[in-house]
């Protein structure tokens, strides 16, 4: 099965990856007000 | 438009949005008539007419194609280029890439109508284009990223709303499956060898595989359902907080359930119950998301008797529902020992793609083709109605004619006399899910009616429309 060697490294890789955007955008403010967040794709008019 | 006292404000590209919005229900009728003719060529093999090119093994590869990448792809393709550049209050990014996209997705498209009736394919399922037509793919697709990420970089509103977060994670996904599982040595023009062998090539091909299900078909339309629920809805999402918890949890946890496609394979046996515990864990941040979407409409059901595009939106989930459930409980060793190589797989199948891809697309093409051509509504709302019900008709038609020969199937392969042989034949299993196969075709010809149906409320809402261009709003510019 060396095509898990191959795998199973990048699976890794991207979990790291995930934690590492995870962090950016807990420290860039991305999930501080979700509330109003959720609400705003109602700011624009409805014209397409 | 020219207004005295501002700027003029920049208008969203929307041309290559409407391409795509009109080449998704284009490719939605002739992908789902291909469906139709290959269901009828399994119930009355004399459909084949001895033409290779329009045999079952050839027609059917077509068939997935034109489903997945032509409608599918189109219809993502669409709605990210509308809902990124709405939520982030911007253009796209280098538009003219954006138009490439189009141009090379379709001439994927057309090179993939015209190789696999000719025969040629790698004969890996959901990959099977020749590589040629791959290394094509694999450039829109990086096209695709850096118009994407980009106008996501340029947003003007700082926070980026949990739909693009699914997009951008089943763009990412789909260029590394494809990257990864594409790897091939090419001998011709029209053939190549994969790079791996044997059940190496078994396990890279399910990994492609099932995480095309999760990113492509999974990931993309639950983008899809964030945004358009809520604005067809006109209420915001159940709980954002839980679409967010609903975006990381999905994502850590999907790679790995690949394997449950190789049940006792000559893949190691732990490689396997990995597969089927990943798969188990699913079940959680699929409900999560499912309960979510549903429940955006709770203390406003009754929009849900008035509008035949939330029925779309929120059966699509009650769908999306029913076969994650499913999917798990197959990806189970002993359920999987009567369940695999069965129809019942196909039905599960096709229990999320007719169910939850094809009506959550449905759903945000009714939203999206109206505004797109300068209307408010669809040509036809009764139309949609009638669209909505004939094809709810046609699914549960098909899914319940799967359900019924996979586990007819199932039990008489395994039925084994008291001196040790088996009790049937194969083809006396053949002969039993011939009745099923009938009922199949039926529900396939109902989903079928209702794509015309909306082929012809499309054209005629474009005849009736006018395309205006919609700038950004002034005040939520200047608010961001």
């Amino acid at each position: 099965m060396d095509i898990l060697y191959l795998l199973i490294p990048l699976s890794a890789v991207l979990v790291l990856a995930i934690i590492g955007l995870f962090g950016w955008a807990l420290h860039r403010g991305q999930f501080d007000d979700l509330q109003r967040e959720g609400e705003r794709i109602f700011d624009e008019p409805d014209n397409g | 438009m020219a207004i005295a006292s501002a700027p003029a404000r920049p208008a969203y590209n929307d041309t290559v949005v409407r391409g795509f919005a009109l080449a998704a229900v284009i490719y939605g009728i002739v992908g789902m008539l291909v469906g139709v003719i290959v269901a009828s060529q399994l119930a009355w093999p004399e459909l084949n007419f001895g033409i290779p090119f329009l045999s079952y093994g050839r027609l059917r590869p077509l068939h997935t194609n034109a489903v997945i990448f032509a409608f599918g792809g189109s219809v993502l393709f669409a709605t990210s280029y509308h809902v990124v550049q709405r939520t982030c209050q911007t253009t796209l990014f280098l538009p003219k890439l954006a138009m490439f996209t189009f141009l090379g997705w379709n001439l994927v498209i057309v090179l993939a109508v015209i190789t696999l009736p000719l025969g040629l394919t790698t004969g890996k399922e959901y990959a099977e284009l020749e590589w040629p037509i791959d290394l094509l793919i694999a450039v829109v697709w990086v096209a695709y990223a850096i118009v994407f990420f980009g106008t996501v970089g340029t947003r003007k509103v700082r926070h980026i709303y949990v739909a693009n977060w699914f997009f951008g994670a089943f763009i990412i996904a789909v260029a590394l499956l494809h990257i990864v599982n594409s790897a091939e040595i090419p001998v011709s023009l029209t053939k190549s060898y994969s790079a791996y062998a044997g059940v190496q090539d078994a396990m890279v091909q399910w990994w492609y595989g099932h995480n095309a299900v999760g990113f492509f078909l999974t990931a993309g339309f639950l983008g899809i359902m964030y945004y358009y629920i809520p604005k067809q809805a006109e209420r915001p999402v159940y709980s954002y907080r839980l679409s967010i918890v609903h975006f990381w949890a999905l994502i850590f946890t999907y790679m790995w359930a690949g394997p449950h496609h190789l049940h006792y394979t000559a893949l190691p046996d732990w490689a396997q119950s990995i597969g089927m515990v990943f798969s188990l864990v699913l079940l959680a941040p699929s409900w999560g998301g499912m309960i979510n979407g549903i429940m955006t409409l709770s203390g406003a059901w009754h929009k849900l008797r008035d509008d035949p595009i939330l029925k779309f939106l929120i059966v699509s989930l009650s769908f999306y529902g029913m076969s994650t459930f499913e999917g798990p409980m197959m990806s189970i060793k002993t359920v999987n020992a009567l369940s695999h190589y069965t129809d019942w797989t196909v039905g599960h199948v096709h229990s999320g793609a007719l169910g939850w891809v094809g009506l959550v697309s449905i759903g945000a093409l009714y939203f999206l083709i109206p505004r797109m051509w300068g209307r408010k509504t669809m040509y036809s709302t009764r139309a949609i109605e009638l669209h909505f019900w004939i094809a709810t008709i046609g699914i549960v038609l098909y899914i319940a004619a799967m359900w019924i020969a996979g586990v007819m199937q199932g039990l008489m392969w395994r039925a084994v006399n008291p001196d040790g042989t088996l009790v049937y034949s194969f083809v006396e299993s053949v002969k039993a899910t011939y009745p099923f196969y009938v009922i199949r075709v039926l529900g396939g010809l109902l989903y079928l009616t209702g794509m015309l149906i909306m082929g012809w409320n499309t054209v005629m809402t474009i005849r009736s429309g006018k395309v205006q261009p919609a700038t950004i709003p002034p005040a939520v510019t200047a608010a961001a």
